[in-house]
């Protein structure tokens, strides 16, 4: 294959901040924490930043790449704060490796920090009158995001006849990936039982399909691959990249069964020269149980309607034959607002072989994100070695 | 008194208010390509035509999804548990509705609902759907 744009970063630097129940932080401590922890991961010093790709997820952070710039002392030649949600940071990658190879900069930092859980700031769409959300979907009481969740996924079973149990799958699978990490907040075993006997929010989807509400943020640090060699760890090297979105609203995505993965999977494989059957790892959103069953039919790694024997059996668990999500996920680690910076977080640290009781055997890992009601996506196809 | 959201008509989406207030379900209709349009734009999201005319529609639509919800904040809570749907309109656009029915567990995909104008607080009356 041709060279191409991606060929020209690595990731040299992943780190979180705290993440868990913080009443005692704000947003952008958190995004300063992050952003500390990375590029000390990365051996990099601060003034090299010269890119700064930023978002988080309170209302009161307008122009977040600018605040958070200005609270680390940096002037950037790149500087980026485009919404997708929370895949945000995986376009932000694909957006730093066409900054870098532009000319434009050499070192990006990518921050997010949330504190919507302690936070109070609420979370999601605004509530501007003049939004078709605020006229023609508000007034129904339907439960964000759940709802929109819950829509897709009573509608993806009715077509495909998919069971409650199969996707409880992914959220007991989660759990025992997490009992693996000292970080995550639950320790305790999870059957299939106990998630079709949790709360019901809005069916199909129960409490225990659901992800955590935490605060927390993460950063990453992605650099021009000469000084990326020189960096104190490994480099972790970008081969594919992709992102789109499809709608904005639940009641606008062309086809409530195929989300975004369906377009970015096959641009980020053929980008990379890869197949779905060369990935070590998947690190898929899992903001509800049924997020991560689409998305892994649609990037390929099993056919339309076939993620619930797919994720079955323990396929997903450990010692399965698919690792992912290998931290917990959404669903049993955490998941402040926007989680794609955690997807990103967790693939380095396998790839490096610095995960600890959970690490599995990664030269390639796909990492997809999911922004809003399944309206945007972003997929990375990261190595342990450079492109060939 | 409901705290509900109500909508705030606005330049783009008055006359759908206003037929609602008449119980007249209207969408728009792009006089350049012929498809039905909603929510209202000031151009068409098929062709970029800004010729949309508002017509009346029949009312009748099929459930494409619903959720029936069992956990909500509080100006909805005293409705629980109650149905919210996606319906196609028979002319076509797909919106988001609650269904009226005292069996929301009982609604399925592919049903035939349509639609039944109330008021929901102060606004303008809103169209639910009905289960035919």
């Amino acid at each position: 294959m041709g060279r191409n744009f991606r060929d020209a970063v690595a990731i040299t630097g992943a780190a979180e901040s705290e993440v868990g129940i913080l009443p005692h932080r704000t947003e952008m401590q958190l995004h300063a924490q992050a952003a500390k922890r990375a590029l000390e991961d990365a051996g990099i010093p601060l003034s090299e930043v010269d890119g700064v790709l930023s978002i988080g997820s309170s209302h009161g952070t307008r122009m977040p790449s600018v605040q958070v710039a200005e609270y680390l002392g940096i002037c950037p030649s790149y500087s980026d704060s485009t919404s997708l949600g929370g895949c945000s940071f995986e376009a932000y990658v694909q957006h730093a490796a066409l900054a870098i190879d532009a000319g434009l900069c050499n070192t990006c930092l990518i921050t997010y920090g949330s504190t919507q859980r302690s936070g109070g700031a609420g979370f999601g769409g605004g509530t501007d009158p003049w939004l078709p959300f605020s006229q023609f979907e508000a007034p129904w009481g339907l439960p964000m995001m759940t709802g929109a969740y819950a829509l897709a996924a009573s509608r993806y079973m009715h077509l495909y006849g998919t069971t409650r149990e199969q996707l409880a799958e992914i959220a007991v699978a989660a759990r025992a990936w997490a009992r693996l990490n000292p970080d995550a907040p639950r320790h305790e075993p999870l059957t299939v039982e106990d998630v079709l006997a949790a709360p019901m929010i809005a069916t199909p989807l129960g409490k225990l399909d659901c992800c955590l509400v935490t605060d927390g943020g993460g950063a990453v640090v992605v650099t021009r691959a000469d000084r990326a060699r020189d960096a104190r760890k490994a480099p972790v090297w970008l081969w594919g990249s992709a992102e789109t979105h499809t709608h904005s609203s639940i009641a606008n995505m062309p086809d409530l069964t195929v989300t975004p993965a369906a377009r970015t999977g096959p641009a980020a494989f053929a980008s990379a020269g890869l197949r779905p059957q060369d990935m070590d790892l998947a690190m898929i959103y899992d903001s509800f149980t049924i997020t991560a069953l689409m998305t892994l039919e649609d990037l390929g790694f099993c056919g339309k309607g076939e993620g619930g024997d797919f994720v079955s059996h323990g396929r997903i668990a450990p010692d399965g034959e698919f690792p992912m999500n290998t931290q917990g996920g959404g669903l049993s680690y955490t998941h402040p607002g926007m989680y794609g910076i955690f997807l990103l977080v967790e693939a380095v640290r396998q790839i490096r072989g610095e995960a600890g009781e959970r690490q599995v055997p990664v030269n390639l890992a796909l990492v997809h994100g999911t922004g809003g009601a399944l309206s945007a996506g972003s997929t990375l196809i990261l190595g342990k070695e450079p492109r060939r | 008194m409901s705290n509900k959201p109500v909508p705030v008509p606005d330049s783009e989406t008055t006359p759908f208010w206003e037929a609602a207030a008449q119980g007249v379900l209207k969408v728009q209709r792009c006089t350049g390509c012929g498809e039905h349009v909603f929510y209202p734009r000031v151009v068409c999201p098929s062709c970029l035509s800004d010729d949309l005319q508002w017509v009346s529609v029949s009312g009748r639509a099929t459930v494409h999804a619903v959720t029936v919800v069992h956990r909500a904040a509080a100006p909805f809570k005293e409705d629980l548990p109650y149905a919210v749907a996606l319906v196609d309109l028979a002319e076509g656009p797909r919106m988001m509705t609650q269904i009226l029915t005292d069996a929301p567990e009982k609604l399925a995909i592919g049903d035939a609902v349509e639609v039944e104008f109330r008021r929901q607080g102060e606004g303008p009356p809103l169209p639910f759907f009905r289960p035919v």
